[in-house]
């Protein structure tokens, strides 16, 4: 049965619970998502029927696995409209995505090349690009963001200024897990063409989030985790341009990936293989598959309006709490499924387990974002983020949860 | 409001987070250890003026949740005065309460944190300027990570 908005929670059994006897209020989708049925028993299904492993058996199950497995990388070819199932690498999420093409890409760079990145990143998009600048030579800056609250977004006329003949890889997340703001990634790619740049996409935050075409926004690599768009944890997927990947040198050696090996040495496979050495995760491959059944059956323009409406309507409820701080994308700006905001008088940490009485699930820190705090002058926030079973009257026991909090400790 | 959370967030706490004493740089220190919670972003600076053994004066400054600025503190408080072996016997007797809630037998300030046991996660807050102070004691010039503990 196909989901449907109208009984959309229906679909996800882990919503049913109490937390310290209240219903649980999960708003912590940035970090995770929830897993619907679906998704659950395709798992499940692929335990009790067909596992086995893959590209190596002759026999029934082998079969069936490895037809699953590839019919999955050809599901989120579709997801994504990729040309090719082949440019579609299985990995254990986003931040393993990111450290295949980083460490790749290094062993072509030299000193003075340029890596480009932006100071919104995610720690995951940053560091394997400071270990790249580190083992090549090259030289690694950042495209900056804009505004005391960083409302701004990104600084795109600093891009004429730093996009330079000497960069050579631009890596940039589409949404900010800690602004929520939507970055103009097919322009970025553009530009970053022009100056024959590689341009690699952190997708972690948009891709469960709304539509995602990876051939209109002309990206060379895009990083994605399946367990951020209602898939299992352990997957992910880099996706490379066909034209890149098989140029590229894999990260990994051993079985899977290799076409003749003797004693001396051995020839790769092309990719996709040859970047998924070794038993892939097979299972949540196939699961993953069914995570984009389920989201392309909801709607991605739909998940996207709703996502955002949701946000939109917490940061207008949000904003009228006394000495609350919210950073991103302000009032008439384009907002992802989520709000970030920080009180002047309560810590993020006390915030999210006074919450969590009331079984709000939250998320208060640096959100893998330090050196972005550090420049907004901030240690910690307090993050809300929305899913498509996500309510609106969710944000109203949010924000009464808020109030409750803030006079606390006023009053303490 | 739940018992626990109460039992968390005691007067002493809140007092302290509140009016958090002897808070600032310390002009005369001679020792200086900084500690981090690399999962929370909490920080904690302890500048320390040992004089031989003794501390003769403290200070702390940082940013973080309640319960580690109250803790860090009310620790500032409870350690000057004392030698290093005297506060060690003392971060024993903190550490004690934190992981377990029990509480020692005198009347104790520190006693106030025995809510904390209850919020496992919580724990590495309650013990990040003791951390600290532990470190500007012995002149580790490393900072002091939560990390690091098993706590
Ligand atoms: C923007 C962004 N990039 C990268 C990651 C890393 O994803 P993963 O931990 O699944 O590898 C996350 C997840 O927290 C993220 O939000």
């Amino acid at each position: 049965m196909p989901p449907s908005w109208s009984n959309l929670r229906a679909d996800f059994p882990i919503l049913h619970q109490q937390v310290h006897g209240k219903p649980l209020v999960y708003l912590d989708n940035a970090a995770t998502a929830q897993k619907p049925r679906a998704v659950i028993d395709a798992l499940v299904r692929y335990y009790e029927r067909d596992n086995s492993n893959v590209h190596r058996g002759l026999h029934a199950l082998s079969m069936r696995a490895t037809d699953a497995y590839e019919g999955a990388r050809a599901r989120v070819a579709k997801f994504i409209n990729a040309a090719d199932p082949a440019e579609i690498i299985f990995t254990r999420g986003t931040t393993e995505g990111i450290n295949i093409v980083s460490r790749s890409v290094a062993a072509t760079l030299k000193p003075g090349d340029v890596i480009l990145c932006t100071e919104m990143e995610h720690h995951s998009n940053l560091v394997p690009w400071q270990q790249a600048a580190r083992a090549s030579g090259a030289t690694l800056r950042f495209l900056p963001v804009l505004g005391a609250d960083a409302e701004g977004g990104l600084d795109l006329a600093a891009l004429d200024t730093l996009l330079t003949p000497q960069v050579k890889v631009f890596a940039f997340t589409h949404i900010s897990n800690t602004l929520g703001g939507i970055n103009p990634v097919a322009e970025l790619c553009r530009r970053a063409r022009a100056v024959g740049a590689l341009s690699v996409i952190d997708a972690a935050q948009s891709i469960g989030h709304g539509p995602f075409d990876v051939r209109a926004i002309g990206a060379d690599y895009v990083a994605f985790s399946g367990h951020k768009m209602c898939g299992p944890t352990g997957i992910g997927v880099l996706y490379g341009h066909r034209a890149l990947l098989d140029t590229l040198a894999p990260d990994e050696t051993g079985g899977g990936m290799v076409v003749t090996v003797d004693y001396a040495g051995a020839r790769w496979k092309p990719a996709p293989e040859r970047f998924e050495a070794g038993t892939p995760n097979i299972a949540d491959a196939i699961a993953l598959a069914a995570a984009c059944d389920y989201l392309d059956a909801l709607g991605r323009d739909e998940i996207a309006r709703h996502d955002q409406a949701l946000a939109a309507l917490a940061y207008e409820k949000l904003s009228a709490l006394p000495g609350i701080r919210l950073i991103g994308p302000g009032r008439s700006g384009v907002r992802s499924g989520l709000v970030s905001f920080a009180f002047a008088e309560v810590h993020a940490h006390d915030v999210v387990t006074f919450a969590d009485e009331d079984g709000i699930a939250l998320r208060g820190g640096h959100h893998c974002n330090q050196p972005l705090m550090r420049k907004l002058g901030l240690t910690s926030t307090t993050r809300a983020s929305f899913y498509v079973y996500n309510t609106e009257q969710e944000i109203d026991v949010l924000v009464a949860s808020l109030h409750r909090i803030l006079k606390f400790f006023a009053t303490s | 409001m739940s018992g626990d959370l109460t039992e968390l967030y005691q007067q002493v706490i809140l007092d302290h987070n509140k009016r958090p004493r002897n808070r600032g740089k310390l002009p005369t220190a001679n020792r200086v250890a900084h500690g981090d919670n690399p999962s929370c972003g909490d920080q904690c600076s302890v500048y320390l003026r040992l004089d031989g053994d003794r501390i003769a004066d403290i200070s702390f400054d940082g940013s973080g949740c309640a319960i580690s600025q109250a803790s860090a503190s009310l620790m500032t408080t409870q350690v000057k005065g004392k030698t290093a072996a005297e506060v060690e016997a003392l971060y024993e007797q903190f550490h004690h309460i934190v992981t377990t809630g029990e509480t020692p037998e005198e009347i104790s300030d520190l006693a106030a944190f025995a809510g904390v046991h209850t919020f496992p996660a919580r724990i590495k807050c309650a013990t990040l300027g003791w951390h600290a102070t532990r470190n500007a004691l012995k002149g580790d010039p490393t900072p002091a990570t939560t990390e690091k503990h098993t706590d």
